[in-house]
């Protein structure tokens, strides 16, 4: 994974709460067995809306989402981090993120900032008044900046670290294999396991 | 969720049982814990770039034999014993088989009397069991949980991760207590219950938390029942959901392939009995819900939270103050194309689809189809019902289900995740209403413009008759004798 420490480009202004995982990415596009190549596939619903946000300039370069809460409800879907990412977005700004989506974008370097709702809506109004208006995401001094606003976000500190550091986690976990083992070692006999297959 | 307090939850018992290494630090510092997996479902669509990303590693997939896969999500319903007509969708397919083959993974293919739906399938084969942690890089994984299993979605880095170490890192989840005391009304089922939680607790209430489902109503339950309600605490913003084992359970679990079987058994009892929540254990928070004033519910709006009882009406963007909540109201209205103020009773729909890993067991379909025996379909109706396995197929159609569903002009398919995500030929038209047995009502989910209403699966019946969103004491009594015939 890419090191990340700071970010800066294009805030696009997305004014909807609840955004799930079947808007950013329709399942159609989700046959698909490559990690890469789903920049067509973001938003695909909404895209086909000529009035939609991404389809006007300057948003549509842009790399930093600013979203209502409960942002990547439902579905697990990777591929929601992946479209995103495809598109060219690096970081996603909401009140609220559902818990997978924060998991998947802090595995793939995508940067999920928690912002205050009331700092969301300053950046908003800043965004849509000055199209094109660049947005700073600092994963140093967990800030966003965007014209004269700076407002914190939260961040779990282990993500933040992997991010700067660029760290893969399976990399990560396999330095404690002997404990794995361990642990193994000491599972209960009852437990069941696949295999050999038993068949009723 | 702090290990060796005196009293624990079910959750924090499970999550203890499973720490291979602790978290280093304190507070917000703290280091995730490395989490053992008992057990890790796979399916086809988010598999093939973990697996991918196991070979360019040159890793091996560490426990094959805590690994099984079924084809759901993509398969078809119709003349299963043909190639796959979508070339991506049968691409998908055919690189999970390559994959399980090569890595030795389990796999139940379309065909074999063990595909279907991974969330039935696991408990089934009985390799659901209380006090394990379960995966599956799906988020309706938290069905699991109705075991007293720690069960939750993950997404495909994980998924690899769990193939090259049988573990995760994890933050602790807060937990979250969900009483629901009383006793149901006839007609009113386990999923009214989580939909009816799912609207007090909103889309993100559950968010960071393990749901612990509780009181006299949660106990009365069947297991296919409370797979329902746990199913969905993804839906409430919860990775996980979870119901403490007890004598239902067992029952369930007794005799099933994967089952403990004599000493191992009674070993596994002896464990699974210390499971349940201790007395006076802390909870960080809790909800109360009175099952005596349920009704059955239905949602109005494109998220599961915007839900109502049925016998209310499509509520206006000004019954809310949140200005977020009124916009999604207005927005949903207009994607629903519905009118504030009309009473769900009078919304006509074109499609009910019975299925989904929410409502596509044996105790659903026996709910659904002992409501339409001897009842006349709407002949403008179009009803679809997908059992959530082969299994289940077969076991139904042993019962007569099938022939009940046939009589009444219902197409009976074979099992998959069909139209719950419309991945696969059967989604909705644009424009098109559908009553839903499963368990999301997002813009376009069950098919670019379609239209969902989540209802249970009596409800789902009681509309195919009458044609406009029903509860099955809406429905004219049909005598005995012809219940009967």
């Amino acid at each position: 994974m890419e090191k990340i420490t700071t970010h800066t480009g294009i805030g696009v202004p997305l004014r909807q709460s609840n955004v799930d995982t079947d808007q950013i990415i329709p399942a159609v596009y989700l046959k698909r067995i490559t990690r890469t190549g789903f920049e067509d596939a973001l938003f695909a619903g909404w895209r086909k809306d000529s009035s939609f946000i991404l389809n006007q300039e300057p948003f549509s370069s842009g790399s930093v989402l600013v979203a209502g809460p409960d942002f990547g409800t439902g579905s697990s879907r990777e591929h929601a981090v992946w479209a995103l990412k495809d598109y060219g977005f690096k970081a996603v700004l909401s009140s609220r993120f559902a818990d997978i989506f924060r998991g998947n974008s802090g595995k793939q370097g995508l940067v999920a900032a928690e912002v205050a709702q009331g700092d969301i809506e300053l950046i908003w109004k800043e965004i849509e008044n000055h199209p094109g208006t660049e947005i700073t995401v600092n994963l140093e001094s967990r800030t966003v900046t965007c014209g004269s606003i700076i407002a914190p976000f939260e961040i779990d500190d282990y993500t933040r670290w992997r991010l700067m550091e660029g760290l893969d986690d399976i990399g990560l976990t396999l330095q404690h294999e002997e404990a794995i083992t361990e642990f193994e070692l000491q599972r209960p006999a009852f437990k069941p396991t696949t295999l050999p297959a038993k068949y009723s | 969720m702090a290990a060796h307090q005196a009293a624990q939850t079910l959750a924090e018992k499970v999550w203890n049982a499973h720490v291979v290494r602790k978290g280093e630090g304190a507070g917000a510092a703290r280091q995730p814990d490395l989490i053992y997996i008992d057990l890790h479902l796979v399916h086809e669509v988010t598999s093939p770039q973990a697996f991918e990303g196991l070979r360019l590693a040159g890793r091996k997939l560490r426990r094959p034999d805590l690994t099984i896969a079924t084809e759901d999500h993509n398969t078809p319903t119709l003349e299963i014993d043909k190639p796959i007509a979508d070339l991506t969708s049968r691409t998908q397919i055919e690189t999970l088989r390559k994959n399980c083959a090569e890595f030795g993974v389990r796999l139940h293919s379309l065909g074999d009397k063990e595909q279907g739906i991974v969330h039935v399938v696991g408990p089934q084969l009985g390799l659901t069991q209380p006090g394990m942690t379960v995966v599956c890089g799906d988020s309706h994984t938290s069905t699991h949980g109705a075991f007293g299993a720690l069960a939750f979605g993950i997404g495909t880095s994980e998924v690899e991760h769990v193939m090259a170490t049988q573990s995760l890192s994890l933050k602790p989840f807060k937990t979250m207590a969900i009483n629901v005391e009383g006793t149901l009304k006839p007609g009113v089922t386990a999923k009214d219950i989580i939909l009816a939680v799912i609207a007090k607790i909103g889309t993100g209430g559950g968010q960071g938390f393990v749901l612990e489902y509780r009181g006299s109503a949660i106990r009365a339950l069947s297991m296919d029942a409370r797979m329902t309600i746990c199913n969905m605490s993804i839906e409430a913003g919860a990775r996980a959901g979870m119901i403490a084992p007890d004598a239902i359970t067992y029952e369930y679990i007794n005799g099933r392939p994967h089952a403990p079987q004599g000493a191992d058994w009674d070993a596994a009892v002896a464990e699974w009995d210390t499971l349940s929540t201790d007395e006076g254990a802390h909870f960080d928070a809790e909800v109360f819900l009175n099952a005596d004033e349920l009704e059955p519910f239905v949602t109005w709006g494109t998220n599961p939270g915007q839900g109502v009882s049925l016998s209310a009406k499509v509520p206006a963007p000004e019954d809310f103050e949140d200005e977020n909540a009124r916009a999604a109201c207005e927005r949903a209205l207009s994607y629903m194309g519905l009118e504030a103020g009309t009473p769900m009773k009078e919304i006509r729909v074109d499609t009910v689809f019975l299925g989904s890993c929410t409502n596509s067991r044996m105790e659903d379909l026996r709910a659904a189809a002992a409501i339409i025996q001897g009842r006349e379909k709407d002949p403008d109706i179009r009803m679809i019902v997908v059992p959530g396995s082969a299994r289940v197929r077969l076991e139904a159609e042993a019962a007569g289900l099938d022939k009940i569903f046939t009589d009444f002009g219902a197409e009976w398919r074979f099992a998959g995740c069909s139209m719950c995500l419309g991945m696969n030929p059967d989604q909705l038209a644009e424009g098109e209403r559908c009553a839903s047995t499963s368990n999301r009502n997002f813009e376009g989910r069950q098919g670019k413009g379609g239209r969902t209403h989540l209802v249970s699966p009596v409800v789902a019946a009681a509309t195919a008759i009458r044609g406009t969103l029903s509860s099955p004491s809406d429905l004219v009594a049909v005598s005995a004798d012809t219940n009967a015939a």
